[in-house]
């Protein structure tokens, strides 16, 4: 217990030193996830509206599909996503494997189906309120698609950290694509993964503080926001 | 025209007046049946343009459900529903309007409801912020235009959902049960609209409970029991003095209970 205590007191010291390897670390961790979680609500918003809004051929099969990709292993998406991007994949003349932006399409994959998927839900329950009205005013796809989006805004919001949390803390798919170079690709979770292997537990757990303080900073000002949003009756 | 209307009061049928009027709606043995219920059998109605009809009948008489045949929000298992001589389309709804029962209003301010519904309808810059502003003073909610409109009272809401329908200029306007959950005041505000609509030119189809309602606002009068027609007539000769039972039970506060 005394050590615990004593690594605990080195990590904090650590975080609050502002030591340049881990800000770089956590500075890094933050553009990929934050990068992949935007590319995955500009795909995952309307795909999800229009699933949850329109009926067309094929839309149960859209569902199960999203469903079902919601709960990809990491390891796999990692896998499937170093096979396109390696030398001899059909995506590898662009070189991406082991740079920050073969983390960010690792993500994006792993983070779209959540977003479409729980999109689907939300915009499906405002769409039972709305369909009729959006039918009687005439109301054409686009701008109905645009509409349930933008009331569904604050309900959105908790579908897009949903998608970050998911992100954020993702280890697997990452480690794959990125490499853990450092300086490179190295991000919290996988620098976390592999100090803690080679003992260096000051600065794990350093980075699980800071991941700790990032996912609770996160969920505040999305509950914070939410709920003056309630409160003018806006979700 | 109201007092032709109303000076024929025995006059059994709304087709058989002496009303020179377009007939702007028509249905022709319009019915709808699911899961073999049949929730609405032959209606043979003809609306004329600038009359106002209410609509009245029990729970579940499937007055909800003529509306909405009516207004073409869902198609009919049987008949037609012809908006001047035509088949309803998509783009003769939009001569049309509805207010629901419950206001379904968006997640935004009172002001940008209207805006929103007038965008739809390809009103753009300052015509439409003048019909904003119109529609607003006429629904009494200039000072309450920039709340949320779903934190307003239930006379207001109802009030601003009557006023967007009405912006967007329909030649007929829909209303199922727009007062059933208001007060006295808030159900007259709603009634004054819908007259001077109507005084503006627009046809009223209005699903009421309220016989006072439909003695005020009714020219002509559909009674609907079992998804049948009971009675139609003369708005106030069909609540004087209702011919079939269904609609003699509404008078006498009775419950129809057909044998
Ligand atoms: N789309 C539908 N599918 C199946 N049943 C329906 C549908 N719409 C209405 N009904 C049924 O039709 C009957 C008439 O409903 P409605 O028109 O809402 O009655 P009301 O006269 O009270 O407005 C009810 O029994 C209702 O359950
Ligand atoms: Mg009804």
């Amino acid at each position: 217990m005394d050590s615990f205590w004593n690594v605990l007191a080195s990590a904090v010291g650590l975080v609050f030193a502002f030591d340049p390897d881990l800000m770089e670390i956590v500075g890094l961790s933050m553009q990929v996830t934050l990068s992949a979680v935007a590319i995955a609500c500009l795909i995952g918003f309307p795909l999800g509206a229009i699933a949850g809004a329109f009926r067309f051929p094929g839309r149960t099969l859209l569902s199960i599909v999203l469903n079902a990709l919601m709960g990809l292993p990491p390891v796999v998406v990692g896998l499937l996503v170093y096979l396109m991007l390696s030398a001899s994949g059909p995506l590898g003349p662009l070189g991406l494997l082991y740079t920050p932006t073969a983390m960010i399409i690792a993500q994006t994959v792993l983070v779209t189906p959540i977003v479409a998927a729980l999109t689907k839900q939300v915009v499906e329950d405002l769409y039972q309120e709305y369909g009729e009205q959006f039918t009687s005013l005439g109301v054409g796809p686009l701008d109905r698609v645009m509409a349930l989006l933008w009331d569904a805004r604050y309900s959105l919001l908790t579908v897009a950290l949903a998608g970050f949390g998911r992100a954020v803390a993702e280890v697997g798919a990452v480690i794959i694509v990125g490499g853990n170079i450092n300086h490179v690709t190295r991000v919290m979770t996988t620098t976390i993964a592999l100090e803690t292997s080679k003992g260096n537990l000051e600065l794990a757990l350093a980075l699980g503080v800071i991941l700790l303080a990032i996912a609770f900073a996160v969920n505040a000002l999305v509950m914070t926001l939410r709920a003056s949003a309630v409160r003018a009756a806006y979700a | 025209m109201r007092n032709l209307v109303q000076d024929t009061a025995s006059t059994p049928s709304i087709s058989a007046l002496p009303d020179t009027r377009e007939v702007l709606l028509e249905t022709r043995g319009l019915g709808f049946e699911t899961n073999g219920h049949h929730l609405l059998t032959d209606i043979d109605l003809q609306i004329r343009r600038g009359s106002r009809t209410v609509i009245m009948g029990p729970n579940g008489a499937g007055k909800s459900l003529l509306l909405r045949l009516m207004h073409g929000l869902i198609s009919p298992t049987h008949g037609d529903v012809l908006w001047r001589g035509h088949a309803l389309n998509k783009t003769a709804r939009k001569d049309q309007a509805m207010v629901f029962q419950r206001p379904v209003l968006l997640r935004r301010s009172a002001r940008a409801n209207l805006k929103f519904a007038l965008g739809v309808r390809g009103e753009k810059g300052g015509k439409r912020n003048g019909l904003i502003q119109k529609a607003l003073t006429a629904a009494g909610l200039s000072h309450l235009a920039n709340r949320p409109a779903r934190v307003l009272s239930g006379g207001e809401q109802q009030r601003l959902a009557t006023v967007r329908a009405l912006a967007c200029q329909p030649d007929i306007l829909f209303l199922d049960e727009p007062t059933a959950s208001l007060d006295p005041a808030s159900t007259a505000a709603i009634e004054q609209l819908i007259l001077e609509a109507n005084a503006n030119g627009i046809t009223i189809i209005l699903v009421t409970h309220d016989t006072g309602q439909a003695s005020r606002l009714g020219q002509e009068l559909i009674f609907l029991q079992d998804g049948e027609i009971a009675e139609i007539g003369p708005a106030h000769g069909v609540l004087k003095i209702p011919q079939s039972a269904p609609a003699r039970a509404l008078r006498d506060g009775q419950l129809f209970v057909k044998n």
